[in-house]
């Protein structure tokens, strides 16, 4: 498994200069209208929880995309690891049965 | 058009206009210099975004004093073609920016004035004037929750940016005092219910920051004089018509020019 955490990663400059004390990493949710869910939209870099959401504020709704946001600190998201791909994903893709492709939705019913 | 108080004196409605205009406007101006130059990108799409803020409230009142000047001009024509003299800004805006924390520290004085005086001229006797407060008042809001809450991280933050928000803080606090001061116009504009006597403010101002800067441990100065001038135009600072240089350049080397 991994995860985003840049305060984790190696020192490159070990030279004279001090260590550069970077911002921790949030992940940016927006929900666009009432009824939807809250979609990813990217990530940014805050000080603090109040202050993510301010700069999600100036950076993800500058043309009226929101009307809810959420952040979360980017190292408290656990992820799938890309090399586990192959064993996640794929025995799914064989098993057509699990899509409910073989009913007959009425008109009426519209999107699904 | 906007039904107006018949007693308002017109000259004292014009002041108004373009003191309400010009500080936005300048300020305007001075925040979007940091366009491409704040310290982290999200400050910088923050700050111009502020400062888009104040560019568009300055239309407003700009282009209402333009109505109310009635001699055929634009608010651009206001905004590009009027020399120092004429400005009527308070001092504070024109200040150069200084450091990040000194930028914050101008915003959040500004901001606190305007999310007291805005709602208050909400209630204004001039309609026209409500509605331009309206719509303002809500931007206003989130710049101050946007400055102070940088204010409080940088003034409790390391030594060094504790030290510098004391600094910008001593530097700045002369020209608070102006946005208190009431004079002849303002009376005229009180008397009328068109605006607030700006001296009736400072009470609820002084909660305001005070609330704010002890949360970011900094220490309010306690000489409390008071430089003017920019707000009834008797005497900008020195930066006022170097900032006009750079922003009316345009306008004045292609008269007219549109794009």
């Amino acid at each position: 498994m991994s995860s985003v955490n840049p305060g984790a990663l190696p020192e490159t400059d070990t030279e004279s200069r001090p260590r550069r004390q970077e911002w921790p990493l949030w992940e940016v949710f927006i929900r666009g209208q009432h009824g939807l869910n809250h979609r990813h939209v990217g990530s940014l870099h805050a000080a603090d929880a109040e202050a993510a959401i301010r700069n999600a504020r100036d950076v993800y709704t500058r043309r009226n995309e929101g009307v809810s946001i959420w952040v979360v600190e980017s190292r408290h998201i656990a992820a799938t690891a890309p090399g586990d791909k192959g064993p996640l994903f794929d025995p799914s893709q064989s098993k057509v049965y699990r899509h409910p492709t073989f009913f007959d939705i009425p008109d009426d019913v519209g999107h699904m | 058009m906007a039904e107006r108080s018949r007693d308002t004196d017109q000259d004292a409605l014009l002041q108004f206009l373009l003191r309400m205009g010009d500080s936005t406007l300048i300020l305007g101006h001075r925040v979007s210099e940091w366009c491409g130059h704040a310290p982290v990108l999200e400050e910088d799409i923050a700050l111009a975004n502020t400062a888009l803020d104040l560019i568009g409230q300055t239309q407003l009142w700009l282009e209402y004093a333009a109505e109310v000047q009635g001699e055929g001009k634009s608010a651009d024509d206001l905004a590009f073609l009027r020399d120092v003299w004429d400005f009527r800004n308070l001092l504070l805006v024109e200040l150069p920016n200084g450091d990040f924390g000194r930028t914050m520290m101008r915003q959040f004085l500004f901001d606190a004035r305007a999310s007291i005086l805005l709602p208050r001229l909400m209630q204004s006797a001039d309609t026209q004037v409500a509605e331009i407060a309206e719509k303002a008042a809500k931007e206003a809001a989130y710049h101050l929750e946007r400055s102070a809450g940088t204010v409080v991280g940088l003034g409790d933050g390391t030594a060094e940016s504790h030290d510098r928000m004391q600094a910008a803080l001593d530097y700045l606090y002369p020209y608070v005092g102006e946005m208190f001061v009431s004079d002849a116009t303002d009376a005229a504009l009180t008397a009328a219910g068109v605006a607030p006597d700006p001296a009736s403010l400072r009470g609820e101002y002084d909660a305001l920051i005070e609330r704010v800067l002890t949360e970011a441990t900094l220490e309010l100065p306690e000489n409390r004089f008071a430089r003017t001038g920019g707000r009834d135009g008797r005497m900008h600072t020195e930066h006022l018509g170097h900032l006009l240089c750079s922003m009316q350049w345009l306008q004045r080397a292609y008269p007219g020019n549109r794009w």
